[in-house]
């Protein structure tokens, strides 16, 4: 389409610019694909051979072609693998329930204001993601000003707990990853042609079909594009689950840092991050596989 | 006599600090191609608007087919809107953008199917249906858009301006196939246009609306050829206007003194009985009058004026002349382009002669603003 229509303009120089226009793409992502071929693939590949060697901290680590160490560690950390899924899972689940109904209003009901409301959604994230996890922990601290003042009420057991559970380790990072995914689903919802909602309702859509068939549909992008900025941070999250999570909910973030900063075991870090990120590569491409990325091309 | 099958009663929209529409009223008969025509901002979208239902009126009432709608949303009313962008679903593919209402209103699978084969028929889509929007050009997108709205079977079609993003040759073709499509199916057309060739060329009658309001109602001949305001004579087609002077009624004749010195005469049938003020324009149009070399005594029974020949465009099938006439006005002349008499050169003498018949008397009134010319 685009060549046609150029070929069809007289009188451009075709000739001197013929290189120039073939050069072009490579020249525009050749600072991010060196960017990313320094500081991304470079340090993967080492990280890729620091798994397979054998060794310690104290008596060096030396390249013995180690594979054993991956059914190692998917044996021995296959629980915190699955719980890591599990509450990115549910976290990223969470955020999309609080964010859809929230960008929907902003994008259609904002009127004037969208800009300001979407500033006052974005504020309590230019505050440090850790002092921001630790408030968080702060409200849901068992004596806190949450569930303490429940408590002295009565309105609650004075054995309840939400802190150093699984639930505060979700909340928490759904609390954390909210903008990554009420952004994108704004854009989308912002996005729609307004005269496609009018014309549902003019075609006997009740205002809760005009949702279903096409709204809804139509912001399959923006959950698509929120659902992957929120789950994949979350999932290898470390934050949440050590400050709200306490000794029993780690998640493989944990695991990682503690095996890289405390045991000095690398190869085993570098094992477990590997399986990490095959295992979300694979989980994405079949995501977008059901969600269909050619479909999603055809809805912008 | 046909039934009412819109009826406007003394609408107003009101909107923050615009009155959009000024007591309106409109009857509208079944079957009709009607369409609505006025430069920008005049309201003829949120007329249309309040017929669908999306808009109420601040003030008036509304009814289709003699029931009172005024209040009644989009979906409980007869009535589907073809949309100036398209407005088709991009997730879904032509059938089922075009069985969208159908599906609404849970009428069986068969019968969806048929009707949606019909519809696509009826616009020459047929074999189009798995297509995407994305898939198909502007011209094919109207149609489908006109078969998802045409499939339910509406009493009123209503249109704004659909044609609107088309190229000239494909809104030529789109006019026609419109009105083969009217015809067949005997729904009535409300057509939103602010084109006022497209107008004249599909409609049984036509509203030419200013501010709100209707400045003229009618058949696109009784418009054109007796415009009831100076901004209807302009609007609609190219018109010559010089100020002039109501006097003396003769015989069935009016004349009127023309400001610049000599006189016109005019049927007085031909005449606005509503005019407050003797002070009038009177105008012809361009394809109306000859042109003569100024010579001679002019042929008795015709209207005349002199001026000088400007500048003499070919066209092909016609000439159009630029003549300055009495108090330097200009005046535009369209003669056909019969190969014959060599046309009169720039600096000459001329007299336009054209017959009182073809002489029309209106009101003048406020000049075109900026705003209103823009499209
Ligand atoms: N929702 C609205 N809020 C405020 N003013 C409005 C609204 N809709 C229309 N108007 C105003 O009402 C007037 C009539 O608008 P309308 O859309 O009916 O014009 P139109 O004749 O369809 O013009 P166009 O040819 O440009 O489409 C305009 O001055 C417009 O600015
Ligand atoms: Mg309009």
């Amino acid at each position: 389409m685009e060549q046609h229509l150029q070929s069809d303009r007289p009188g451009v120089a075709r000739h001197g610019s013929r290189l120039g226009k073939r050069l072009a793409p490579y020249l525009l992502i050749s600072p991010g694909g060196l960017w990313l071929g320094i500081f991304f693939l470079v340090p993967m590949l080492a990280m890729l051979s620091l798994s397979l060697q054998t060794g310690s901290i104290d008596t060096g680590f030396r390249q013995t072609w180690n594979f054993g160490v991956y059914p190692h560690a998917i044996g021995e950390y296959h629980k915190y693998f699955l719980r890591s899924l599990l509450y990115g899972g549910v976290a990223s689940a969470a955020t999309l329930l609080i964010s859809y109904p929230m960008s929907y209003w902003i994008a259609f009901h904002g009127g004037r204001r969208k800009t300001t409301y979407l500033l006052l959604l974005l504020l309590p994230f230019f505050v440090s993601f850790v002092i921001r996890t630790l408030a968080w922990g702060f409200i849901l601290s068992d004596e806190g000003i949450l569930f303490g003042t429940l408590k002295s009420w009565h309105l609650l057991p004075s054995s309840f707990r939400v802190l150093n559970t699984g639930t505060a380790v979700v909340s928490g990072i759904a609390y954390n990853f909210l903008p990554f995914m009420a952004l994108p689903l704004y854009v989308t919802l912002e996005k729609i042609d307004r005269s496609v909602v009018a014309a549902a309702g003019d075609l006997y859509a009740s205002k809760r079909e005009t949702f279903l068939r096409v709204i809804l549909p139509l912001s399959v992008p923006g959950i698509f594009a929120g659902v992957l900025l929120t789950l994949v941070p979350a999932v290898g999250d470390y934050v949440n689950a050590s400050i709200l999570g306490g000794t029993e909910n780690h998640m493989i973030g944990n695991i990682i840092q503690t095996e890289y900063l405390y045991n000095f075991n690398y190869p085993l870090a570098a094992a477990l991050s590997f399986v990490l990120m095959a295992g979300m590569v694979i989980g994405i491409l079949a995501y977008a596989r059901v969600l269909g990325t050619r479909e999603i091309e055809e809805y912008v | 006599m046909p039934d009412i099958d819109v009826r406007l009663e003394r609408v107003t929209k009101q909107f923050a600090d615009t009155v959009a529409v000024d007591d309106l009223s409109l009857d509208i008969e079944e079957g009709e191609f009607f369409s609505m025509l006025g430069p920008s901002g005049c309201g003829k979208t949120t007329t249309l608007r309040m017929i669908g239902g999306f808009e109420e009126p601040s003030i008036g009432t509304v009814y289709l087919g003699g029931r009172d709608v005024t209040d009644l949303p989009p979906y409980k009313r007869d009535v589907n809107t073809v949309f100036q962008s398209y407005a088709l679903f991009p997730h879904l593919d032509v059938f089922e953008n075009v069985a969208f209402g159908l599906r609404r209103k849970k009428v069986p699978k068969d019968e969806i199917t048929a009707r949606v084969n019909e519809a696509l028929h009826l616009v020459e889509m047929t074999g189009f249906g798995k297509r995407k929007p994305s898939q198909m050009s502007g011209g094919q997108q109207q149609r489908v858009a006109l078969a998802r709205a045409l499939v339910n079977h509406p009493k009123v079609l209503l249109l704004d301006e659909p044609l609107g993003a088309l190229d000239l040759k494909l809104r030529k073709q789109m006019q026609l196939e419109l009105k083969r499509i009217q015809q067949e199916v005997g729904i009535t057309f409300i057509y939103v246009t602010h084109d006022q060739e497209e107008a004249m060329t599909m409609s049984d009658r036509l509203a030419v609306m200013r501010y709100g309001k209707i400045e003229q109602i009618g058949p696109p001949e009784d418009v054109y050829e007796t415009p009831a305001t100076e901004f209807v004579a302009s609007f609609l087609g190219a018109s010559n206007l010089l100020d002039g002077e109501l006097g003396r009624q003769t015989d069935g004749n009016t004349a009127v003194q023309l400001a610049a010195g000599s006189s016109v005469t005019v049927p007085t049938d031909r005449v606005p009985h509503d005019l407050y003020d003797t002070q009038v324009k009177v105008g012809v149009r361009p394809e109306k009058i000859t042109i003569e070399a100024d010579r001679g005594d002019p042929a008795p029974g015709f209207n005349h004026v002199t001026g000088l020949m400007r500048m003499a465009t070919y066209i092909g099938v016609s000439h159009q002349y630029k003549v300055e006439g009495p108090g330097a006005k200009e005046l535009t002349v369209y003669v056909q382009n019969l190969g014959a008499a060599p046309a009169p050169s720039p600096g000459e003498k001329v007299r336009l002669v054209w017959h009182p018949e073809h002489t029309f008397v209106v009101k003048p009134s406020a000049p075109l603003t900026q705003e209103e010319e823009v499209e």
